[in-house]
């Protein structure tokens, strides 16, 4: 029994059927990547799984619970952190702050009244988020403005928000789109760094297959919103299947 | 002190030490010289700066903080004052208990207000509250009218309850016996200063909530709703409810908007409706960010400048203008007269609306921005280089 | 049932003036992405081009009839209008008379006019602003133009009456067969409504059938993809403007008979039209003509005496409660989109 799983889940859009049947189960541990051509269902599997979509049919049950028809802050609380595809991050606040935020939320819950409390004197809480900070190289950033980040920074930054929460699951959305070798191998390392020291269990959504055959530890290839296979990176490189779904889409 | 740090300590006492000599500092010329028409240490005029600053006070922890634009605070106005209105009839002219009520009522109102309207969030959120404001104001002035007295307004008649009212109790507001309209004149030299029970009374609550909002600024709560106004997703993906967050603001903004209009009711003992119209919200919303939306000074600021602007400039008229530029030769005296008349007196207005749009075509932070640019140039002046360490890191307070 | 049609009736002319001033905010907000606090007075502005052109055609020169005194015993001074000596007295008071239709020939220049100087020297400024900087710019400018008109018209209302051949009233139930003054609507009103009917068509058959028109929908549905095609979208914005001052000025000229101008019509009807908007959805044109429509018909029905019996007072709030429900129910309007304004 993994820690996430996804069965019979169906999903359309108008005349479009983009998850057809899927299922899925994540091992805890594990680092699982999805990947699969354009339009293969990934980003729509992944909202599913954060509750922005419902599904038409099928479960998604996280650790034994039901992830359907609950809020994003629920599913948040119930130990699943999602880093995006482009860094949604506080700008307007700075470095700290913005690491603070998931602090308070994991102590607070949800809502918390704390109008009287003052954020200064938050020693523990500020402590954490030092650490988090140092964890992802940015300590010496912390009063910096968020939005005057460089883009790699925020998804460091992003990165360090979501960890400081201790998430059982972590949710990454291409998080190496757009960036240059040298910054991705460094978020690569990254990763593996955070996956070796915590116990944590990620799922990466991602295109670049560089990425998925240094990180996974097990490979789900989508194609027309359907899983195509399910197997280790070494099996999968060379499957006649994989390789028609990807040159599929070069024609 | 009081769970603040040394530099929040100290900002603190500055605004205590400012608003306690206000009668000093808003009259600086000599009683009949030329320039004692800019003299604005009146009771009336100060009394409803400060209570104009808590409704701002109050406004900006919603809007400042979390971005909500509401457009209907007006309503929670005009509640507050219908409340203590209602208790000078029903009790005395004791000030308290009318403005315990208008807290509680302003605030439940808020609240029922707010449920609806919070369900939805840009210019949706603000028709919304405008649409419950404009509701309550119609409704005040027709089918209300055993509640609101309609157009006439709601005011003490003799033939009211009135089941607390002694002896020898004063017949308008007062506290404790404590007569609001009561003023103490100081004579100093050709200076005139009043010092007035009623301003204040205003004067240490406005200090009081200035001091709450002030602990809001810097608490946890506070850090969460510039987080909503930052990026709702993220603040949604981190597992926090932002509803709750907004909903507290948008009540509590609304019990400081009825405080404020119950203090209203507490200078003169009267209510209408016409407080509750948009554009006593519009003017809230003026005041606000023309003084800078999510600073704590800012909207204080605002609310002065809007009231002074108001009652100051709207004396002027040619007659005190033909005063003041005699010296000049006949023909010039009149183009000069004329020029600065469309901008003064009747032409208050018109001034309101240049100001507002050059401060916001220029300073977004309005006036408090302005004063922070004004301090950067100084300060880089004074080290005589363009090396600026880190200007506007620390946003403007 | 002759209730019924007379006040849907009633409601035409008061749901012709939101859906006029409603679809000229729609394009502004739709082309431009800018919510304009102004419109009202541009509105206004209209209104009052009105008064200037009676004015301009009245001016009159002063003699003084010997023959006659007035009740001081004084010579009488007959003020003639400049036209009467020009063209003979019946042709110059017929002018006169017909200044309000007249004042849409003059209003068209005037209000493009302005709406391009607006664009040109503010709007434009402000459209990466915030929605709120926007509001606000707008809203100060909508005082200065308040002000100003005051300053040169009081604050009074001032009578600007339809021409006298528009005076009357139709008598409609005999039309349909009722009792004879069952249903009587002004022509004034009737005119109205066929003249916003006209006006609403104009725009939509310019956006629909036009080539400029096309562009400036597709710039509405996305503006980057437009501007990466090397088409100068921005010069066509500035005409949009235009056009929609042109279209909130000429609602204002027409309605002067209907409601002597004051200077702060706008602001009354500015809120009630964004309102409109709100209710039709943002960035829908039809929306905000259905919706316009829709409220002043049920603002007429609301003041039926019937009605208000069962429900006191329901014709002062029936708009803002039918906004709110709407808003509730229908959280982007009635024909909005998804994701407009939202942020």
């Amino acid at each position: 029994m993994g820690i996430l799983e996804v069965k019979d889940v169906n999903k359309h859009f108008g005349g479009l059927h983009a998850l057809r049947d899927v299922n899925l189960s994540i091992r805890e541990g594990s680092i699982h990547a999805i990947i699969g051509p354009n339009g293969a269902g990934k980003s729509t599997l992944l909202n599913v799984l954060v509750g922005k979509l419902v599904p038409d049919t099928g479960s998604v049950m996280f650790d034994g619970q039901s992830v359907l028809g609950r809020k994003p802050h629920e599913i948040n609380q119930m130990g699943i952190s999602r880093v995006f595809q482009t860094p949604e991050i506080f700008g307007d606040l700075t470095v700290m702050e913005n690491v603070l935020i998931p602090c308070f939320a994991r102590r607070d819950g949800a809502f918390r009244l704390h109008a009287f409390e003052t954020v200064e004197t938050e020693a523990e809480l500020i402590e954490q988020a030092e650490r988090a900070l140092v964890d992802v190289n940015m300590a010496d950033k912390r009063h910096h403005h968020a939005a005057s980040l460089s883009r790699g920074d925020k998804r460091r930054l992003e990165m360090a928000m979501c960890l400081v929460q201790k998430p059982r699951l972590l949710l990454l959305d291409e998080p190496t789109a757009g960036m240059a070798r040298a910054n991705t191998n460094r978020t690569i390392d990254l990763l593996r760094d955070i996956h070796a020291r915590r116990d944590i269990t990620m799922v990466i959504i991602e295109h670049d297959m560089h990425v998925v055959f240094s990180l996974a530890q097990r490979i789900t290839v989508l194609a027309q919103g359907t899983p195509l296979v399910e197997d280790t990176p070494e099996n999968i490189k060379g499957h006649p299947k994989v390789q028609e779904a990807y040159l599929g889409e070069a024609h | 002190m009081l769970g603040l740090n040394k530099r929040d300590t100290r900002f603190l006492l500055i605004v205590i030490a400012l608003t306690m000599l206000t009668p000093f500092i808003l009259q600086p010329f000599p009683e009949g010289s030329a320039l004692a028409q800019f003299n604005a240490g009146y009771p009336d005029l100060m009394q409803r700066i400060a209570i104009f600053g808590i409704f701002a006070i109050g406004f900006n922890i919603l809007f400042g903080l979390t971005g909500y634009l509401s457009f209907g605070h007006a309503a929670f106005l005009g509640v507050g004052s219908y409340a203590v209105v209602w208790m000078y009839k029903l009790l005395d002219y004791n000030v308290l208990p009318g403005l315990a009520l208008a807290i509680v009522t302003s605030g439940l109102f808020a609240l029922a207000i707010g449920y609806l309207s919070l369900r939805r969030s840009g210019i949706y959120f603000s028709i919304l509250t405008l649409a419950f404001a404009q509701m309550s104001f119609n409704l005040a002035y027709s089918v209300l009218t055993p509640i609101t007295n309609g157009e006439t307004g709601l005011q003490v008649y003799t033939s009211d309850p009135q089941i607390l009212l002694g002896e020898n109790e004063p017949n308008i507001p007062h506290l404790f016996g404590l007569v609001m309209s009561d003023s103490y004149k100081l004579n100093l030299g050709g200076w005139v200063f009043t010092f007035n029970i009623g301003y204040y009374f205003t004067a240490v609550i406005a200090i009081l909530v200035f001091y709450l909002s002030l602990r809001i600024f810097r608490s946890p709560f506070g850090l969460m709703l510039r987080a909503v106004k930052s990026n709702q997703t993220r603040l949604n993906y981190t597992g926090v409810n932002p509803r709750p967050y907004t909903l507290a603001a948008f009540v509590i903004s609304g019990m400081y908007a009825g405080l404020a209009g119950g203090l209203l009711a507490a200078m003169d003992p009267l209510a209408g409706a016409e407080r509750m119209q948009w554009t006593e919200s519009g003017a809230v919303v003026i005041m606000t960010i023309l003084g800078g939306a999510g600073t704590l000074m800012g909207p204080v600021l605002g609310a002065g400048f809007i009231k002074y602007l108001e009652k100051i400039f709207s004396k002027i008229n040619e007659n005190v203008l033909d005063g003041w530029f005699s010296f000049l030769p006949d023909p010039l005296r009149e183009v000069v007269v004329w020029i600065f008349s469309r901008f003064t007196g009747e032409g208050w207005a018109l001034t309101l609306g240049l100001m507002f749009m050059l401060v916001v075509i220029f300073l977004p932070g309005g006036l408090m921005e302005g004063g922070e640019r004004i301090r950067n140039l100084i300060r880089r002046r004074k080290n005589g280089s363009g090396d600026d360490a880190s200007p506007g890191r620390t946003p403007a307070e | 049932m002759d209730a019924i049609l007379l006040q849907i009736l009633n409601g035409l002319d008061k749901g012709s003036a939101y859906a006029l001033i409603a679809l000229g905010l729609t394009l502004i907000f739709g082309t431009l992405g800018v919510v304009n606090f102004a419109h009202g007075a541009l509105f206004m502005i209209g209104a009052f081009c009105a008064v200037t052109l009676q004015r301009l055609l009245s001016l009159s020169y002063v003699t003084i009839d010997e023959t006659r005194t007035d009740f001081l015993g004084n010579p009488l001074k007959v003020r003639t209008p400049y036209l009467e000596s020009w063209f003979g007295p019946e042709v110059g008071q017929a002018i006169i008379d017909w200044s309000v239709p007249l004042a849409i020939i003059f209003a068209i220049p005037v209000m493009v006019g302005l709406g391009f100087l607006m664009e040109r020297g503010l709007i434009r400024h402000f459209y990466k602003r915030p929605h709120a900087d926007q509001i606000l710019v707008t809203f100060g400018l909508a005082i200065v133009l308040q002000e100003i008109v005051k300053y040169f018209f009081g604050a009074n209302p001032i009578p600007t009456p339809a021409p006298e051949a528009f005076s009357g009233s139709f008598d409609f139930g005999v039309l349909l067969g009722f009792e004879p003054n069952a249903i009587i609507y002004p022509y004034w009103r009737m005119i109205y409504f066929l003249f916003a009917l006209i006006i609403i068509g104009a725009v939509f058959a310019f956006l629909r059938f036009t080539t400029f028109g096309m562009v400036v929908r597709a710039g509405m549905a996305d503006r980057e993809t437009v501007g990466l095609l090397g088409i100068d979208i921005d010069k066509r914005f500035t005409i949009m403007f235009g056009i929609a001052a042109a279209v909130a000025g000429l609602a204002g000229v027409m309605y002067t008979p209907i409601n002597s101008p004051n200077y702060h019509m706008g602001m009354d009807f500015l809120v009630l039209s964004f309102v409109v908007v709100v209710v039709g959805g943002m960035g829908s044109l039809p929306g905000a003509v259905l919706a316009g429509f829709l409220l002043g018909i049920l603002e007429s029905f609301a003041s039926m005496n019937e009605v208000k019996s069962i429900f006191p007072g329901i014709d002062q709030i029936i708009i803002y409660l039918v906004a709110i429900v709407i808003l509730l129910t229908r959280p982007r309007g009635l024909m909005g989109r998804k994701g407009v304004m939202e942020e």
